[in-house]
């Protein structure tokens, strides 16, 4: 049986099923990552001394990640809009674009992680590294699952652009969702966990 | 694909490129401000207000919020109130000043 409602809009909704289930996935990552900012508030606010994030955290790669992440979801939505407009060989460019910024986000972020580790500086040893690498581990995880999913669209998933280029064009959009919450959720936890 | 719809995409991606030059500007007036000595209430509302606008703009034109169904606003509203309970939890647990086994 084929899966309703992926290119023509419910009556009810006004949306395809694949839209308003993304959004709802997006829903439960806010509550997701607004229990560790929570998490940290309380943290810090209760902490009688608390380190700025510039003393320990090296703000040139952070800042340098940032640049490449919003990048990434230019390339991205550029992807998308390449669809609109038919152009495959294009989109293929921009989501293979946005894959390889998101492996330099990783990679950068790998560096960042061993530097940290070759000074002793652990999850175990403060609260202020506990809360850190929570937060940007879990971002981190984001960005490889995005990665694989946009991989497979890049890839194997691509062939559905020859037998249903709407429902591809809207699984790409959906997945193009997912990856900007990932670098809005970035954009948050960089001044909060690098500059303040 | 009729004419119409090609000259949207068009306008959309004028679009998509003025937002990541703004994108890059805040970029770098968050760590320039960072860089000012403010007191920590002073930079935490800069820092966290320049934050706001950047995932807005993000949301707005990347995520196409600006242009969305009304169902998706409804979903967003809901979660929108219980994420900001969630962060005032912490808040409340501070009101008196004094740690939470005070």
């Amino acid at each position: 049986m084929d899966i309703p409602y992926t290119v023509e809009i419910r009556r009810d909704t006004g949306l395809t099923n694949g839209k308003i289930g993304i959004w709802l996935f997006l829903a439960s990552e806010v509550m997701l990552f607004g229990a560790l900012f929570a998490s940290y508030i309380l943290i810090r606010t209760g902490a009688p001394s608390w380190p700025r994030g510039d003393t320990i955290l090296d703000v040139r790669l952070a800042t340098f990640n940032t640049i490449v992440l919003i990048a990434s979801s230019v390339t991205m939505v550029m992807a998308w809009a390449s669809l609109m407009r038919s152009r495959f060989g294009t989109f293929r460019i921009y989501m293979g674009g946005t894959i390889l910024l998101g492996l330099v986000f990783l990679v950068v972020k790998y560096f960042e992680y061993t530097h940290k580790f070759h000074d002793g500086l652990l999850p175990s040893t403060n609260n202020f590294l506990a809360i850190y690498f929570t937060l940007t581990g879990l971002h981190g995880l984001h960005v490889l699952g995005g990665m694989v999913v946009n991989a497979y669209f890049w890839g194997p998933g691509a062939k559905l652009w020859k037998t249903n280029p709407t429902w591809f064009t809207n699984r790409v959009e959906h997945s193009g969702l997912f990856w900007h919450f990932v670098d809005l959720v970035w954009i948050f936890l960089f001044p909060t966990l690098y500059l303040l | 694909m009729s004419t119409d719809h090609a000259v949207d995409i068009d306008k959309q991606v004028r679009v998509y490129i003025s937002v990541f030059v703004a994108l890059m500007v805040l970029t770098v007036i968050t760590v320039a401000v960072s860089r000012l000595d403010l007191s920590v209430p002073v930079a935490v509302t800069v820092a966290l207000l320049v934050a706001t606008i950047k995932g807005t703009l993000v949301a707005c034109y990347f995520m196409h919020l600006i242009s969305e169904k009304k169902l998706i606003y409804a979903v967003l509203i809901v979660t929108g109130a219980f994420f900001l309970a969630l962060l005032a939890l912490p808040v409340f647990t501070h009101q008196n000043g004094y740690w939470i086994d005070s």
